[in-house]
């Protein structure tokens, strides 16, 4: 295991924080702009890419900024799980980029500079979290993705987008500082560190209530993982244009909050403390009762976005429930769950904001028959909801296939059954969608006729994250590998 | 030049400056803004010096006119003096350059006479900073206390009636302090700072001691504007001309903690305080939280963003009041580092409402709509200070935050504790709430160079905006060098006993 | 009782200044008149004045002026001579405090040319109109 100092990690994270300035400058020129937005995501990639070898090696890379406080410094560190997150985080901002393009000129949206500036920030933060060294610099980036998001989510500026924008800060902002925040003061004062190690920090530093206490705060504290009861803010975002809801809320915003809660139990707590301290339930119980609700109400949603917003709040708990096992399998089943969600649901949204686009409808009950003048949207929104399902041949179904792996290992035959049930819900709220755009009647004379798929550089991206869906049934080597690396090193 | 009295020139160049500007200042109004600004500049720059020094060497005494202490008037320049110091000329040099702008236009042909004042006033708190004679912090005090009345009298509307309470406020509270002195005086018969500490453990007359303590403690409250001795702050400091404001308020509520410091640990000690009297440090400790939670709720109602500002100023006394009461290292180091955080936060946001003032006159709410286009970098900056405010790191309110709930969590203060998180939960929504209104509210239709989507650009003077950005910056690069900022310099300055 | 009231009258001088120090107290909350505010004020700070002066007289003390030549032959017997240092520290608090009466008295002025009042009460129902 040798992790070298270099640059690189620092790169990574600034890159996308640094072309703001060209993004900004170029604001009168927007193809200028969004060349520069495509090819800072690519450089992101690239560099992320580069440093995968040595992690897959077992080694990484750190890069310190400067000591902030007595043994915790603001510093980065590229490891296997951080490695993992920021690969599928910063390969889906490339197509997102693609689609941002297509989605924004083809609606004429206003204050696109502010929008693709913001987009660079968020990215920025993403990275960052995805490699921090210890948790007072996560809880950096995390803040700052906080921030740099509202302008996106409020971008509307409308009354609603206002009221949205509100609800995002104050659940956001709110629980972290009131509750991540003490944890972090209290584990410091505990150990005297904050520094993710392998096997957790506070084993034999506190006693049983104090570690409970500190993980549900922390659980919550969290809150962009969206466990319910703190889970509001999510659909709320969803007045933000699609792109955003499919990239932030789909995939970086809220895998943040479940990558930030996994971090914690692997490198803080420890599976080992929970596991003798009978913790894992505390995890596995909050998260069965959001992925069952969250599914339920979920079928009750008629607006698009909406239903696939609670759709993702009961899949994040998914990655929780894993976690929350303690067992490899389980683990496993959490962390790669984290990516086919993100292939399959950024899928899944950019078909909305396609269908969107093309015929402006968002209410499900509106999309009767679109499926056969959309068929390569409909076709890809099929997929990726097959692939969250869990079926095979589709990467949801690996990821579900260890989570229940992993509950017989544990012994909890409950949570294959949390599992199960969930599945057959996702059917139920999904499988009516692809339904009715295929097989029901519109009614007469409402234009059908002229709706069209959406511009080629919307379809193209949707298109690649639904095959990738399909791709990672197949060779899931990669993300096995890396996972293998953070469940046994 | 001897390098051992830089220092002094420190203090001296703003007190000669001060009659230079007022002499020049009637003859030529142009040379009035070049003769602050250099004076300042070799002010900041010599503090700057002595306090590299002070790193290198350490701290050292001086008496002034070579009349040996305890006779004569002594200055101490140890780490947290020269710390205050740099900190002072910092932020004086910072906000002149902008208040010369605002004072311009606010106060055209009595620019001088401002200055005068304001120098003068700069020139006490260089004092304070310094001094190590009990008596002398009392004169200086005054002389910042009476120079700041003229700068709030200076403002506009009913300014002079809030000036007028504060000298009755402020005059009460310097008496106060007198009064404990002169106990003081009767107790020991000296007033140099370190023949005090010498004399005072031993001491029997505890009823005696205490009443000196008391008094002394209750007038520096009186002049930091602690809760619930604060009434007289919110009026005096959102009532005050803006080139008067960017100085006074990051500045004397700062100095006057620092004096507090000095008073309880360079004259009294740790163990007076938090071991002979151990049950006062739980008052305290508790006013201060009670105090946090009711600026902060107080600052809510407040419908003018600088009437705002002000109340959290009082908050953020109860921080740091209550850092130093919390009676261990961490809080200490906390309460100092606020000291520092805080003068800049406060500055970097005044100095952001003095430059949307400068177009919009009035501060109220509904006036500050669209600004976020009008005045982008203005907004920008005040972004990040109110970033700061609330304690998002990396900006430097963060870190001091972090110490003093790390200290409140060691001292078991959990009300303290809750308090601070509070705050910070408030100030979220507060800045917010003045964030939505800038960003998302358009302006009406009616006003001008307004409409949707054709708002122009309208930036305060580039004088008031280069400060602004120096400030924003300077949360920043504070908070990322807080590690050494710390380790080389505050727990250095933490007095002897923690 | 006795004890009690013996000791108040030893120290009567302090006595005198606590008395002096609350009617000036009381001036400076009670009083809705902004110039007797002012006079309260005042009469606080001279009550510390005479605190600080009384503090420094000794019982048939001598004023502080020294024979140079008496002082060299014989010592200086300090119990017989008033102590001067409360006396000049006072010097500087009565400049402070006749600066602060000074800017008052200003204050004062414009407050006056302003509202037409010292009332305090009459000052805020003006301000709010």
């Amino acid at each position: 295991m040798n992790v070298e100092p270099s640059i690189w990690p620092l790169a990574a994270v600034l890159i996308s924080l640094l072309g703001t300035v060209p993004i900004l400058l170029s604001d009168r020129r927007p193809n200028l702009r969004e060349a520069w937005t495509v090819l800072i995501s690519l450089g992101k990639f690239a560099i992320i890419a580069a440093m995968l070898p040595a992690v897959l090696e077992g080694g990484g890379y750190r890069f310190t900024l400067a000591e902030v406080l007595p043994g915790v410094a603001i510093a980065l560190r590229v490891d296997a799980m951080g490695m993992y997150f920021a690969l599928v985080a910063s390969f889906l901002w490339i197509l997102t980029s693609i689609y941002s393009i297509g989605y924004m000129r083809a609606l004429n949206e206003h204050d696109q500079t502010r929008y693709y500036a913001s987009f660079a920030v968020a990215m920025s933060a993403t990275i960052g979290v995805a490699f921090s060294a210890n948790l007072l610099t996560l809880y950096l980036f995390y803040e700052m993705l906080s921030l740099s998001t509202y302008p996106l989510v409020t971008h509307k500026q409308d009354d609603e987008a206002r009221s949205a924008g509100r609800k995002y800060l104050t659940y956001l902002l709110g629980t972290s500082v009131a509750f991540t925040l003490p944890a972090m003061i209290l584990i410091y004062t505990l150990t005297g560190t904050l520094d993710f190690t392998a096997g957790g920090i506070l084993a034999g530093k506190a006693d049983a209530s104090t570690v409970s206490l500190l993980l549900v705060l922390l659980v919550f504290g969290f809150a962009k993982a969206a466990v319910m009861p703190l889970h509001g803010w999510l659909p709320a975002a969803m007045v933000a244009p699609t792109p955003v809801s499919s990239f932030l809320h789909g995939v970086a915003v809220v895998k943040v909050g479940v990558f930030s809660i996994l971090r914690v139990v692997f490198f803080i707590f420890g599976t080992g403390l929970l596991a003798d301290l009978n913790l894992g339930v505390v995890l596995t119980t909050l998260a069965s009762i959001t992925i069952i609700v969250a599914s339920l109400v979920a079928l009750t949603q008629d607006n698009l976005k909406r239903r696939l917003a609670y759709s993702t709040i009961g899949q994040l708990s998914y990655m929780i429930l894993g976690a929350g096992m303690l067992t490899a399998a389980g683990m496993t089943g959490g962390l790669l769950h984290l990516s086919m969600h993100a292939f399959g649901k950024i899928t899944l949204f950019l078909c909305a904001g396609a269908i969107y686009i093309a015929a402006h409808k968002s209410n499900i009950s509106e999309m009767d028959g679109l499926g056969r003048r959309m068929p390569v949207t409909y076709g890809a929104f099929f997929l990726a909801s097959l692939s969250i399902i869990g079926m095979p041949p589709l990467g949801g179904f690996l990821s579900k296939w260890s989570l229940v792996i992993g509950a017989i290992d544990g012994g909890q035959l409950l949570l294959v059954a949390v599992v199960l049930v969930s599945s057959l819900l996702n059917a139920a709220y999904f499988f009516p969608i692809v339904y009715r755009g295929f097989f029901a009647r519109a009614a007469e004379g409402n234009g059908r006729e002229e709706v069209r798929e959406a511009p080629v550089l919307c379809l193209i991206p949707l298109s690649i994250t639904a095959l990738f869906c399909l791709g990672l049934f197949l060779w899931p080597s990669l993300a096995l590998q890396l996972i293998q690396l953070v469940v046994s090193p | 030049m001897s390098p051992t009295n830089l220092h002094m020139y420190a203090l001296a160049a703003p007190l000669i400056g001060a009659f230079a500007v007022m002499v020049v200042g009637r003859y030529s109004r142009r040379a009035v803004a070049p003769l602050v600004l250099g004076v300042l500049s070799f002010s900041f720059a010599a503090a700057l010096t002595v306090f590299l020094q002070v790193l290198s060497g350490g701290g050292f005494r001086y008496v002034v006119g070579n009349w040996l202490a305890p006779y004569g008037i002594e200055l101490s320049v140890d780490h947290l003096g020269s710390l205050m110091q740099l900190l002072v000329s910092g932020v004086a040099l910072t906000a002149s350059v902008s208040a010369v702008k605002s004072v311009a236009k606010d106060l055209e042909d009595r620019q001088h006479l401002f200055f005068t004042l304001y120098l003068i006033l700069i020139a006490g708190l260089h004092g304070l900073v310094l001094t190590a004679d009990a008596f002398n912090v009392y004169v200086l005090l005054e002389i910042a206390s009476i120079t700041a009345y003229g700068l709030i009298a200076l403002g506009k509307g009913r300014a002079v009636v809030s000036s007028f309470n504060y000298v009755i406020m402020g005059s009460t509270g310097a008496c106060f302090y007198l009064l404990g002195i002169g106990y003081l005086y009767i107790l020991t018969g000296t007033l140099n700072m370190a023949d005090l500490a010498r004399i005072i453990p031993t001491l029997e007359s505890g009823a005696a001691l205490a009443t000196a303590f008391s008094f002394c403690i209750v007038g520096l409250w009186i002049k930091m504007a602690f809760f619930p001795l604060h009434v007289w702050l919110p009026n005096a400091y959102s009532d005050m001309p803006d080139g008067a404001a960017v100085l006074v308020a990051p500045l004397m509520t700062k100095v006057t903690i620092y004096l507090m410091i000095r008073f309880m640990f360079s004259i009294f000690s740790p163990a007076y305080e938090f071991i002979q009297h151990a049950g006062v440090q739980q008052i305290v400790v508790g006013v201060a939280a009670v105090g946090i939670v009711c600026a902060s709720a107080m600052a809510l109602a407040q419908k003018n963003l600088r009437r705002m500002l002000t109340y959290l100023i009082v908050a953020e006394v109860g921080y740091m009041v209550g850092g130093v009461w919390l009676a261990n290292a961490q809080g200490m180091t906390g309460a100092i580092l606020h000291i520092v955080n805080d003068a800049l936060m406060t500055l970097c946001l005044f100095l952001a409402v003095s430059a949307i003032a400068y177009h919009e006159g009035a501060l109220d709410f509904h006036r500050l709509r669209g600004l976020y286009r009008r005045m982008p970098v203005t907004m920008a900056a005040f972004t990040v200070g109110a970033l700061s405010m609330i304690g998002v790191p990396p900006t430097c309110g963060f870190f001091s935050k972090w110490y003093l709930i790390l200290g409140g969590i060691e001292a078991g203060q959990w009300l303290y504790v809750g308090a601070l998180i509070f705050s910070s939960l408030v100030n979220a929504v507060l800045f917010f709430r003045v964030i939505e209104i800038a960003y998302f509210r358009m302006p009406d239709a009616d006003a001008p160079g307004t409409g949707h989507g054709a708002v122009q650009v309208r930036e305060a003077p580039a004088m008031m905006l280069q400060p602004l950005v120096v400030a924003a910056a300077a949360l920043i690069g504070v908070g990322l060098a807080t590690g050494p900022l710390v380790q080389h310099v505050i727990r250095v300055a933490l007095p002897g006993g923690f | 009782m006795d004890a009690i009231l013996s000791e108040i009258i030893a120290k009567y001088n302090y006595w005198i200044y606590v008395v002096l120090m609350m009617i000036g107290f009381y001036a400076m909350i009670g009083k809705n008149n902004l110039v007797k505010k002012l006079l309260g004020m005042n009469i606080f700070q001279t009550a510390i004045i005479l605190m600080f002066i009384s503090s420094g007289v000794k019982k048939g003390g001598l004023i502080p002026v020294l024979d140079k030549q008496a002082a060299l032959e014989h010592g200086v017997n300090s119990a017989l001579i008033n102590n001067p240092v409360p006396h000049v520290l006072m010097l500087t608090a009565i400049v402070v405090s006749v600066s602060v009466t000074g800017v008052a008295l200003a204050l004062m002025q414009r407050i006056y040319r302003r509202y037409g009042t010292l009332e305090e009460n009459e000052i805020l129902e003006k301000m709010d109109r």
